[in-house]
């Protein structure tokens, strides 16, 4: 068990691991249940946002990164406004994808990440999200294809979906912005 | 003449084009001249800080740091991109270690419906407002991000705003008290699990039928892809099929500054809002 300067037990690493990473004391959460209670999501979650903070101070690491809750949390910040105790969790749902994704840990929802993959690469590749192009590459990688097709087709009709992807001048630059980051060289 | 750069994002130049259209007509007519970001990116939406920090900083500065070169604020009508600029300037001033060279904010960014709000922009409407929206029921829906974070919003009353509600009632509409004004509608979950969608958007629909209601009324290219698009199964407490309008308000601005092209934008969307406006007597 270690103690931190303020004399907090905190006992293990994956609970330090995460304060440090989002910046955010989950120590000071006493199970109230108000995140959940006003959580939209919550039944679609196989860990209540209360018990994901709970998980955390337990240490289970891969029980909490691989868990669905991280990635169906809508990121609409209800449970951070409505925390007694000032715990940002949306906060640390974000820090709990961003490790997720670097432990290289199967997601709970693996459609979810690959979503927000072919996202930025789209953004990558053209600097804008052209939008017919992102749905098409997201449908390749899950193979559902039918999925929506007659709304597709009623947005079409309506003028909202464009075919071509806009030209403009900033495509090289948005690219190896893409590159730094993906280096880490700025970090 | 006001002087404003305009960041219209993505879904505006897309699914979103009516809101892009409404929005330039009503600011030509409050006299706000636009100007459009040149070579403006993506903002990296929620893909970016779901999953990388420093990306979900540096994509949105880069737009900033276009935006700094003039002399003028930017208005964002897209809310989740406002979000992201807001985050991204906090982010920057947090985290300078995310970026290559230091962000110095010379940009004062606004939400268009905070933007609209302002006492000045009021006062313009007020003497504009030429076809009062008599008889309209209207549930302001705000969603999440026109309201929270509060403390990068700067919204105080982010549990229950009504801002827009004071805007609509200017246009001459009432707007219905109902408790779903800040609620989820599952957002970008509409390409992953398009079930939690559907169940949170049809509860929002039903509740703002179950207000009294004619029309909803958002300021989020999300919520009204969303709310506009899943009605298919909606149904009232006694199995009634029923649809109810989703409106962007620089729409219901339009409408009432009596804006030659508003059928045009209304034409876009996939619940059709014509009967009930004609039904009113006001298109």
């Amino acid at each position: 068990m270690n103690m931190n300067e303020s004399g907090m037990q905190t006992g293990s690493s994956f609970l330090e691991e995460i304060i440090r990473e989002s910046n955010v004391d989950i120590r000071a959460c006493y199970q109230c249940q108000k995140c959940s209670a006003g959580c939209p999501v919550v039944s679609a979650m196989d860990m209540y946002p209360n018990q994901v903070i709970r998980q955390i101070q337990y240490g289970r690491r891969e029980k909490v990164l691989g868990s669905k809750s991280i990635w169906v949390c809508a990121s609409c910040h209800t449970c951070s406004v409505r925390c007694p105790n000032d715990i940002d969790f949306a906060k640390v749902m974000d820090t709990l994808r961003h490790i997720a994704l670097r432990s290289g840990i199967i997601a709970g929802e693996k459609d979810v990440p690959v979503f927000h993959m072919v996202f930025l690469e789209s953004i990558k590749r053209t600097g804008r999200i052209h939008e017919l192009s992102l749905i098409l590459r997201f449908k390749l990688k899950t193979r559902d294809f039918l999925k929506d097709a007659g709304l597709g087709w009623q947005m079409f009709r309506r003028g909202k979906i464009k075919i071509l992807p806009q030209v403009y001048s900033a495509r090289r630059e948005i690219k190896e912005l893409f590159n730094t980051y993906e280096k880490g060289a700025a970090q | 003449m006001k002087e404003a750069t305009y960041y219209p994002g993505c879904s505006l130049h897309g699914t979103a084009r009516e809101y892009d259209e409404s929005f330039r007509g009503v600011s030509k007519l409050l006299e706000v001249n636009l100007h459009e970001l040149e070579d403006w990116t993506c903002c990296g939406s929620t893909s970016a800080h779901c999953t990388d920090e420093a990306l979900s900083v540096a994509l949105p500065v880069r737009n900033l740091n276009l935006a700094g070169k003039y002399d003028r604020e930017m208005i964002v009508p897209c809310v989740a991109c406002y979000s992201r600029f807001k985050a991204a300037q906090q982010g920057a001033k947090e985290h300078p270690e995310y970026l290559p060279t230091p962000y110095e904010e010379k940009v004062a960014v606004h939400y268009a419906l905070d933007f609209f709000c302002d006492s000045s922009m009021i006062e313009a409407l007020k003497t504009k407002t030429a076809k009062p929206l008599s008889g309209l029921k209207v549930a302001c829906y705000y969603g999440c991000l026109a309201v929270r974070p509060p403390d990068l919003t700067g919204v105080k009353q982010y549990e229950n705003p009504d801002h827009m509600d004071r805007l609509m009632e200017i246009l001459g509409a009432e707007a219905v008290p109902w408790s779903y004004k800040t609620d989820c509608c599952g957002a970008s979950l509409v390409m992953t699990r398009t079930d939690i969608v559907i169940t949170l958007s049809q509860k929002i629909l039903s509740m703002a039928l179950e207000a009294g209601a004619d029309c909803i009324v958002t300021g989020c290219t999300m919520c009204h892809a969303n709310l506009d698009t899943r009605q298919a199964s909606l149904s009232d407490a006694s199995g009634n099929k029923n649809k109810i309008p989703v409106f962007y308000f620089t729409e219901l601005m339009g409408l009432a500054m009596g804006h030659r092209e508003v059928k045009k934008w209304l034409s876009r969307h996939v619940t059709d809002p014509i009967k009930l406006l004609s039904s009113k007597g006001l298109l």
